[in-house]
This record gives structure tokens, C-alpha cells and sequence, in this order.
């Protein structure tokens, strides 16, 4: 299946992947289908990167994107690649698979004869692992909004502009009375696959959202990780990037 | 900018616009994997997968029998075709232990992972690559040397099977009484260090097509190459031919940086492989292959003491260091040497003793890349003044000044020696006049108020200062003829390389002062043993120095010529005359003119009519201008950057060059040869890691893994120039090849070292990864902790 070749095409240049046949979906009516609504925003399967932001997604999902989407890679590649494709390819270090874990997005699977429905963490099942059964194409992602009013921020680091994330964080969150509700804390890139980060989160609810509470709930999503590698460091950078990614949504 | 060089001059030291421009913008540009011909095999090359084992089999008949498939050659399959089997690459020194002459093709022993054991010829590359693939090899793993350090402990495996040690050679660099400095001294620093180099990375791989020729038993041998006339002699003296059977041409080069002054296997294989078959091969290396392939520098270890006195004055500097030198000898010891020799340079150092051990590992061969050896002496150096500016409670800048060679010592002798024997002496400059431009440029004087204010809010800034001093111009000599044809065009040819830095450019404008002032009428001929007789190529920022020099004699001498022709049909004095465009005119008289085109023509002669007198026949001059001295230019290099303290991330803030290469010819070349070369210095400093696993196989073979330093990562960067002319060339002019690269790493481990004060943690290596500056800073915690 070639959706936007991004991560295909590289693969097959260096000759780790040498599929004996390519379906090109790019052709197909209406897989570029980017529909915003109340309830959220159906992805099809040929959306590009560059199509999903504040100017196509109205309140603070849209700003999320934006948020999210300046840090895939670079220009020509946010151009080609596609928001179905990267969730399939569920790099560690995804960008949308963090977005699309933290706001418990669907996706919707079809072969011939049979659709299906999962919810993230039932897709998503580790690194470079999905539940995508080899005649199963992805047909629609779909985020559901956030209530508006609701605080975003997203904190990645890099080693240089466009590679693939070190550590990410995103944060999202509610205030109720000055109080923190309903806050979503989510990693990519430290362990296997993105998650929320439950032990973080509730750290944070009913908090005042200030730089001592941003730091308990820093420390929170450091203990309750496994790092894929290098855990010390693994750690640290979780760290530093919730702290960041909860400083920036404040 | 305000460079005023060549204030008379009509191009000299001007920005014209570059001759390679116009066909490079336009697409027309000739790479080598743009050469397609008629009949032409793709070649690809079997690689070693190991880092060390013996070759029991290789069984290539499956390969053979796949489609499109011409042949499969071993090294068994080539020996008709071959004089010699091994490529006899390295330079003279007394110091070598061991010969590690490397092979066309490993035959019984594979020495480190990417070894061209075979080359598949195919109708395709990737034929050629499903082909090599299809090899089977029947190997015996060995035990593998992965360390260079480890190498030398008694009792190590050796990278190769048999031989005594892993000692290639050693030598000890230094002069003056060194230990009873030491013993007097009363302020002694050590630096144990270990720098890392990666590779070049030029943005085209290299590549080679060769062309047989059957009617008169030639070969044609297009290599992306540095050194198309050593190229050919090697070629000759393995293929058994001729230096008239053989043509090496460059076509346009991708860049180069040093690795491809090396000759390698491949260039022989297809040549070998080209006479084999009768049919024209080619192959162009991946970056895959470039990771395993391509010359490297790699690991260097230090060990380095400085004595100073009590007002931080350099009274010795003595230590050892250890050097990777992978698993061949393909250049020599000049990597090392060059480091040796630069480490004191900058200064006035009494007493100076290095002693060298050079290791063989099962790793990529180690040659010069831009900086060769010069980057790591200088980091060397500078760490160890870093060292004694903290211990004596001195400013870094102020260590400094009092030890930079003064300018009214020059030109300065150093006991120092070349590696050709030839005596090191600094001609001209004005180093510490140079430190206070790039002092003064970055504001390193309000540094201390920038990095409080930062701190204040939890971010940690730091400021660095490196100087260095870099031997230019290698000689003896570069090859350069001038030609005015019929036409009245001019044609120069050179023995020097082309790689991308603007050669051409750089002769044109030569010979354009001289020759009429218009570029455009002016074809220069690079790298091709067809059009110059003689030449060494490019290495050791030489050409505008070497090459050059020989273009402005000869130019010179042709205008001579050109007047005293043009003289004699106009009937006037030389000295009255001058040339403009393509026209010699009598000064302040323009209708009284005539065309280079007609003294061309007269100098070309009629049969039996008399020359124009007082010369030979044709407008022709060649030269060769003899120097054996290096000719030294310097600098210095201050940067300003934050260290985030979460992530490890170094981000540079503002960098500042200030530096002396004598007269700038172009002067926005001059720019864009520092700029690349300050980019390398940083990808040296934070980005490039050239990693091997403990089984030497390596680990970075791609450019994700492999992180080259990119637009988004360039600081700004301010350069300043000073000029002081050499008296040891017509122009007054100094290299720039490689200045760029020089000292950014040591600034940049300086800054670093001052941003993380706070921790007292010391930078004692290169290049610095966000993961280790996080360990030193969780390790200086937990120890300020206890
Ligand atoms: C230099 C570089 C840097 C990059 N940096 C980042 C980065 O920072 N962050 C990031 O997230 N990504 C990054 N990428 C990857 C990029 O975002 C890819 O576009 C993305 O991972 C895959 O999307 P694609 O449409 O290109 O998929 P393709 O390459 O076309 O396909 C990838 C895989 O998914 C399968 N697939 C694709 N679409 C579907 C579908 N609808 N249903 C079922 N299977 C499908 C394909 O069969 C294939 O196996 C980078 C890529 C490059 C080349």
C-alpha cells in the first residue's frame, strides 16, 4: 500500500522493504476527505500532513495540529505524507500517533467484505505494530474535538529541525474554578509505542496550574515510564518535556 | 565587507560572479553518474559484512546466472589484467612499524566491514546489486580490534591475522628541553582527551567510469577524484601500462574534502574490470557505501600536559596520543603529524614533545578530511589553556594574549619540521591583533552580563575562544599552462583539482588581470591528465596558493609576450599599450587597437614567413612555480551558546571568525570556503558520529543515523577579515580550504565547559551529544549532592 511514500520509498531504497506489489491509493475519489464537525475531524486516508491545522480544524483540536504538525519532518514530506500513513507505519516517535492516542481517537479498518472499528490502544500495539491485518486498508481516522476552552501544548525535542523526536509531550487541559480537570498527559518516542500517562495526570487534576504542580506531574510521568533504551535518559527527557509541554499549554 | 587586497586590480579581490555558475544554476552541470555511454556495465561491489574473518569460498555461480548479469570478478578473476595486487598509496615516513598496503579486492582475509571483496557487472545497478547480493561467501569470523587504545594493550587480537602487533608506526614530534621545563615549572595542567572526527560527507559520493578504447589499446578513466594525475600513476604502475595508455579526467566534482584525495580499490576494480570485459563500466558509490568505504578520520586519544609560569606564560607541553588508523594504510601518518604539528602553532611554546602511536583497527582506513589532523591538535591545545586560565584564575582571552606568537617576531622559526622535512615558520600575521577583532566582535568583554541576566532565569549561556594557525599551500609546485589560440579565447590548464570551492574561478580571475580583464573569454581545464603534464591536485588548502602563483607568472609572462607582438604590428612601445577585453590598445589612443585574436594569429607563424621577434613561436606559457615553504594563516573563533540544562541540547547563539588568509582572491569565495568549513566544525563539535559496536560493525550508515549539520542548524555567524599578505608568493596569499573547520570544536567544548560552570564539569572530548552532557550533568548533581 503507497500512501504518501514517505516512509516507504526510503525503506524500499535501502532495500529493508521489497514488496512484490504496490497499490498507489493516491488516485482513489475521495480518500483525500478532511471533514471538521462539532464532534471532531474524519481523516481520510490520503489527508496530508500539511492539510491538518488551525486553518482547517476549527478551536483547540485545530490549534493541537498546528502545534503538532510544524515538527514532522520537513515541508516537501509534510506535503506527500499522510496522516493514515503515519498512524499504520506507528513510528515510536509519530507525532499524530501521540495526538491520535491522547485524544483516544477511532480508526476504521476495511477489507473486502469486513469494517471494523478500533479505538487506539486497540490499534496501536508497539513499535512499528499495529492491529492492520494485511488486507485491511485504513480508511478513516477520527479525532474528536476538544470542548472549547480546553488548554493545548505540545513540547518535542529533536536532535536538529525535522528529525524524528528525542521526546515528546502533549498536554491538554480544562480549568474548572482555577482548577485543573480533565487533563490529558500523553508521551511519544521514550518507550515503544505513545501513551497517556496516567500517574501524571492525576498528579495534576484539581491542581492550580503553576510551575510547582507542572513539576510534580513532571516527576510523576518520569517514575511511571519504561524507557525503550537508555532508561536513565529516557527519563530526564520525559521530564523535561511534560514540564515544557504543560508550561506551554498554561 | 571591505577586503582591500589588490586595490589597483581589475578582478583581483573582486566578487565576480563564479564560471562554474552558469551551466551548475542551468542544470548543465557534468557529474559523474550524468556520464552514460553506449554499452556500459553497471558495477556494484560485494562488500564484507565483518569487521575481520577469513575468506574460505566465494562461490559466485548463482549470481552469474541471474539476469542481465555480465560478470562477477574476484580478485582471482582480475590477476590478468593486473600488475600488482595491492595499491601502494602511503606517503614516506621513518616511522611505520608494519606495511598495510591495501588490495584491489580481499581475496583471503576481510579487514573491516565494507571491504570490496568482489565487483558484479550488470545491464542495471540494481541488477548489479541483486547480483553482488547473490555472492555466497563462505567466512570465518576472526577476532576484531574495535578500539585503538585497546589495540596497543599487550596480548590484544591483531586487526590482521599474522601480524606481530597492531603498531603501524611511532614517532615523537617536539623540540627543547621538555622534562626540565617541567620539573622547574610551577604550574603543571593535564588533559586526558579524546577527539572524534567522522567523515566528509561531500554531497556527491565518489565514482568511476571506465572507458577501454581496443583500436589503440587506451583507457579512459573518469573518477571523482582530487588527484587525477597520482590517480593515473597508480593506474599505470597496477594496470602494467604507460602513462600515454592512460587518461584520468575529472568531471564536475560534488564536493571532496579530503577523502577523495585517496585512490582506492574501486578505481582500480573497474578499470581492471573495464579492460576485462572491453566494455565501458561504471560505478557510483551510495552513501551506504560511503559510511564503509570512504576515508574517515576517527578516534584520537590524548594525554597532554602544559607547565606554565606563575603569569600563565607556556613554558612546555609535552603528552602522548594514540591514533585510529583504521585497517589499511592508505595515506600515511599525516593525519597524526598534522595534528602534532599544529597543537603548538598559535604560540610561543619553549619546549614541545609529542609522542605518537598509530593503531590498526578493523575499521574504515583512516585519511585526511578537511582540518586532517589540524582540528584535534588545536583542541588539544586549546583545552589545555582552558585548563590553566582556570587553575591560575586568568581570563581565557588574557592566557591566551600572552602566549600568541607576537607580530613582531615574525616571520617566526619554529624548531618544527614538515613531514617532508621542510622548516615550519610562521611568515606573517598578526595573531593577537586577530583574537581582539574576534574578541571584540562577539562582545566577549559584556558576556558575563548576558550570561547573570540568563541565568537569573534558569538558562545557562557560555562563551568559548579558540585560536589557531594552519600551514597552507603545500608545495612544491602546481602545474599551470596559458594559452591565447587564433581565436583570441584564452585556454588555461591546470594540474589542480576542482572540487566545488571555485578553482576555476580563482585561475580565471588570475589570468584575467593580466590577460585583458574578462572572464568570460577564459575556459579553464581542471583534472585532466590530457591537458597538463604534470600535477598534484588538491589537498592542504594549496591550489590558490600553488596553482596560483604559477597562473599569475605565466599570465604575466604571456602579457609580455602579447605586448611586445602587439608592439611590433602597431608600431609603438610596449609599455604603451594595454589590454582590454580581447583588444590591445594604446593607452588614451582607442581607435590605435588590435585583437588578441591577430596576435594570436602572428605568434602562430606562416610557413616562411619570419616570427614576430624577440620570442618563440605561439602564445604559450607554462609554469611551475617552485615553494617548498608553507605559507601560515590564522585565526580565531569565539563562540556564544546555551546548554539546555532538561535536554542535553547545545544551541549556538552567535559565532564570530575573525582570521588572516593573506590577500583574498574572491573574497565571497573566501566566505563560502569558511562557512562550509565552520559548518563541519560544528557537526564536529555536536552533530557527527561516525559510531562502530564493540565488533567494529558500524552503526551509523545512513544520514538519519548520521546527523550532518543543516540550514536550520547554522548559528549566525559573523566573519572578519584581516589581511596580511605572505612574502612567499607573487600574490601574498594563504589557503582557506579548511581554516573554518579548524577551531569550532575547541570553542565550541570551551563554551560548553563555561555554560555548565555552575557544575564544574569538564569537557574532555568530541564531539558532545545531548545524552552525554545530560550523564556529566547527573553525575556533577549526584557528586554535589553527596
Ligand atoms: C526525512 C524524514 C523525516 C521524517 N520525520 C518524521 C517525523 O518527525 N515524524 C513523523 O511522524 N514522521 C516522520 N517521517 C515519516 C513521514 O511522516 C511519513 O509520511 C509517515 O510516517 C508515513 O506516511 P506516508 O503516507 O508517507 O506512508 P507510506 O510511506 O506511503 O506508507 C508507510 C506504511 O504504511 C502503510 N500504509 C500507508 N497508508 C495506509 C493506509 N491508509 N492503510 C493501511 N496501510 C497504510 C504502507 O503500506 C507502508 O507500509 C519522516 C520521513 C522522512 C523521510
Amino acid at each position: 500500500m503507497l500512501a504518501g511514500g514517505q516512509s516507504l520509498i526510503p525503506a524500499m531504497a535501502l532495500r529493508l522493504a521489497r514488496p512484490a506489489h504496490l497499490v498507489d491509493i493516491n488516485g482513489v475519489v475521495g480518500f483525500d476527505r478532511l471533514e471538521p464537525s462539532e464532534s471532531g475531524v474524519r481523516i481520510g486516508p490520503c489527508v496530508r500532513h500539511a492539510a491538518l491545522g488551525a486553518e482547517a480544524v476549527p478551536g483547540p483540536l485545530g490549534r493541537l495540529l498546528s502545534l503538532a504538525r510544524r515538527h514532522i519532518a520537513h515541508a516537501p514530506i509534510r506535503a506527500r505524507g499522510t496522516f493514515c500513513g503515519s498512524l499504520a507505519n506507528a513510528d515510536a516517535a509519530s507525532e499524530w500517533c501521540l495526538v491520535a492516542v491522547a485524544l483516544g481517537a477511532t480508526v476504521t479498518l476495511r477489507s473486502q467484505g469486513r469494517v471494523r472499528q478500533l479505538a487506539m490502544a486497540e490499534f496501536l500495539l508497539g513499535a512499528m505494530t499495529t492491529a492492520l491485518e494485511p488486507d485491511e486498508l485504513l480508511v478513516e481516522a477520527h479525532l474528536p474535538a476538544l470542548p472549547a476552552g480546553t488548554r493545548v501544548g505540545f513540547h518535542e525535542y529533536a536532535r536538529r529541525a525535522g528529525d524524528f523526536a528525542e521526546v515528546m509531550a502533549l498536554a491538554a487541559y480544562e480549568l474548572r474554578d482555577g482548577l485543573v480537570s480533565d487533563p490529558r498527559i500523553a508521551l511519544g518516542a521514550v518507550e515503544g509505542r505513545a501513551r497517556r500517562l496516567p500517574a501524571a495526570e492525576a498528579a495534576l487534576a484539581g491542581q492550580r496550574p503553576h510551575d510547582a504542580a507542572f513539576r510534580r506531574a513532571a516527576e510523576a510521568a518520569a517514575a511511571e515510564i519504561t524507557p525503550a533504551d537508555d532508561a536513565e535518559d529516557g527519563r530526564l527527557l520525559a521530564r523535561a518535556a511534560v514540564a515544557r509541554a504543560l508550561s506551554a499549554a498554561a | 565587507m571591505t577586503v582591500g587586497g589588490f586595490p589597483q586590480a581589475r578582478v583581483l579581490g573582486r566578487d565576480v560572479p563564479r564560471v562554474e555558475d552558469e551551466p551548475l544554476i542551468r542544470g548543465k552541470g557534468r557529474f559523474l553518474d550524468d556520464i552514460a555511454l553506449p554499452d556500459m556495465l553497471h558495477a556494484a561491489f560485494l562488500r564484507s559484512p565483518h569487521a575481520h574473518a577469513l575468506i574460505r569460498g566465494i562461490d559466485a555461480a548463482a549470481a552469474r546466472a541471474l539476469p542481465g548479469v555480465a560478470a562477477i570478478l574476484t580478485l582471482a578473476d582480475l590477476l590478468p589484467c593486473l600488475a600488482e595486487t595491492c595499491l601502494k598509496t602511503a606517503m614516506p615516513s621513518p616511522s611505520y612499524r608494519q606495511q598495510l598496503d591495501r588490495p584491489v579486492l580481499a581475496d583471503r582475509e576481510a579487514v573491516h566491514v565494507g571491504e570490496p571483496i568482489a565487483i558484479a557487472l550488470a545491464e542495471s545497478r540494481a541488477l548489479a546489486e541483486d547480483a553482488a547480493a547473490a555472492v555466497e561467501i563462505d567466512y570465518d569470523p576472526l577476532p576484531v580490534v574495535a578500539d585503538c587504545l585497546a589495540a596497543l594493550e599487550a596480548g590484544a587480537a591483531t586487526a590482521h591475522r599474522g601480524a606481530p602487533s597492531n603498531l603501524v608506526a611511532e614517532m615523537t614530534m617536539g623540540f627543547g628541553d621538555v622534562d626540565r621545563a617541567f620539573e622547574q615549572a610551577p604550574h603543571r595542567f593535564r588533559e586526558r582527551l579524546r577527539i572524534h572526527r567522522g567523515g566528509s560527507h561531500s554531497m556527491e559520493c565518489r565514482g568511476v567510469v571506465a572507458v577501454p578504447e581496443p583500436v589503440e589499446d587506451r583507457l579512459t578513466v573518469w573518477s571523482s577524484t582530487q588527484m587525477p594525475h597520482a590517480a593515473r600513476r597508480l593506474l599505470c604502475d597496477i594496470l602494467g601500462l604507460d602513462e600515454n595508455r592512460i587518461r584520468v579526467a575529472t568531471p564536475d566534482i560534488g564536493g571532496a574534502f579530503g577523502p577523495k584525495l585517496v585512490f582506492y580499490p574501486e578505481e582500480v576494480a573497474v578499470a581492471a574490470a573495464a579492460r576485462a570485459t572491453g566494455r565501458p563500466v561504471k560505478w557510483v558509490e551510495d552513501r551506504r557505501e560511503h559510511f564503509v568505504a570512504t576515508a574517515q578520520e576517527r578516534d584520537q586519544y590524548w594525554d597532554v600536559e602544559l607547565a606554565t609560569d606563575a603569569d600563565g606564560r607556556i613554558l612546555a607541553v609535552r603528552g602522548a596520543l594514540v591514533h585510529d588508523h583504521g585497517a589499511w594504510t592508505v595515506r600515511g601518518v599525516n593525519v597524526p603529524q598534522g595534528a602534532m604539528g599544529a597543537m603548538p602553532l598559535a604560540y610561543v611554546v619553549p619546549a614541545y614533545r609529542i609522542g605518537l602511536k598509530v593503531a590498526a583497527t578493523n575499521k574504515v582506513p583512516v585519511a585526511p578530511v578537511r582540518g586532517a589532523g589540524q582540528p584535534q591538535g588545536v583542541f588539544a591545545m586549546e583545552r589545555l589553556l582552558d585548563a590553566a586560565a582556570r587553575g591560575l584564575g586568568l581570563d581565557r582571552a588574557e592566557i591566551r594574549r600572552r602566549n600568541l606568537v607576537p607580530p613582531d617576531r615574525m616571520p617566526y622559526a619554529t624548531p618544527l619540521k614538515t613531514r617532508g622535512g621542510i622548516a615550519v615558520t610562521l611568515d606573517s600575521g598578526d595573531y593577537p591583533r586577530c583574537q581582539q577583532m574576534a574578541l571584540d566582535g562577539a562582545d566577549w568583554s559584556g558576556f558575563p552580563a548576558r550570561q547573570a541576566a540568563a541565568r537569573a532565569k534558569g538558562r545557562y549561556l557560555g562563551i568559548g575562544l579558540a585560536n589557531y594557525v594552519e600551514g597552507t599551500g603545500r608545495g612544491p609546485y602546481e602545474h599551470v599552462s596559458v594559452r591565447i589560440e587564433g581565436s583570441g579565447k584564452i585556454f588555461v590548464a591546470t594540474g589542480a583539482a576542482a572540487m566545488g570551492q571555485g578553482t576555476r574561478t580563482m585561475l580565471a580571475q588570475i589570468v584575467a588581470e593580466q590577460l585583458g580583464g574578462d572572464l568570460g573569454r577564459i575556459e579553464v581545464i581542471t583534472g585532466d591528465t590530457a591537458a597538463a603534464p604534470l600535477g598534484l591536485g588538491g589537498s592542504n588548502s594549496r591550489q590558490a596558493v600553488m596553482a596560483g602563483s604559477s597562473a599569475h607568472v605565466a599570465a604575466r609572462r604571456l602579457r609580455q609576450r602579447v605586448l611586445e607582438i602587439a608592439g611590433q604590428l602597431l608600431e609603438v612601445a610596449p609599455a604603451d599599450l594595454e589590454i582590454d577585453g580581447d583588444r590591445v590598445r594604446l593607452k588614451g589612443v582607442a581607435e590605435v587597437s588590435l585583437g588578441l585574436s591577430a596576435i594570436a594569429r602572428a605568434a602562430a607563424g606562416q610557413a616562411g614567413f619570419p616570427l614576430p621577434e624577440g620570442g618563440g613561436p605561439g602564445l604559450f606559457a607554462r609554469e611551475e612555480v617552485v615553494i617548498d615553504a608553507m605559507t601560515y594563516a590564522n585565526g580565531s573563533a569565539v563562540a556564544e551558546l546555551e546548554v539546555d540544562i532538561g535536554t542535553g541540547k547545545v544551541t549556538i547563539l552567535n559565532l564570530v571568525f575573525a582570521h588572516d588568509c593573506g590577500r583574498a582572491l574572491h573574497p565571497r569565495l573566501v566566505e563560502g570556503q569558511l562557512m562550509g568549513g565552520i559548518a563541519h566544525g560544528i557537526g564536529n563539535a555536536l552533530y557527527e558520529y561516525m559510531v562502530y559496536d564493540e565488533n567494529a560493525q558500524p552503526l551509523t550508515t545512513n544520514l538519519a543515523e548520521y546527523l550532518l549539520v543543516t540550514a536550520t542548524e547554522m548559528p549566525p555567524v559573523k566573519i572578519l577579515h584581516m589581511e596580511s599578505p605572505t612574502p612567499l608568493n607573487p600574490l601574498g596569499i594563504k589557503g582557506v580550504g579548511e581554516a573554518g573547520v579548524i577551531p569550532i570544536g575547541a570553542a565550541v567544548a570551551s563554551a560548553v565547559e563555561d555554560a555548565l560552570s555552575p557544575w564544574k564539569i569538564k569537557i574532555d572530548r568530541l564531539p558532545l551529544s545531548p545524552v552525554e552532557i545530560l550523564a556529566l550533568l547527573n553525575a556533577a548533581k549526584a557528586r554535589d549532592s553527596l
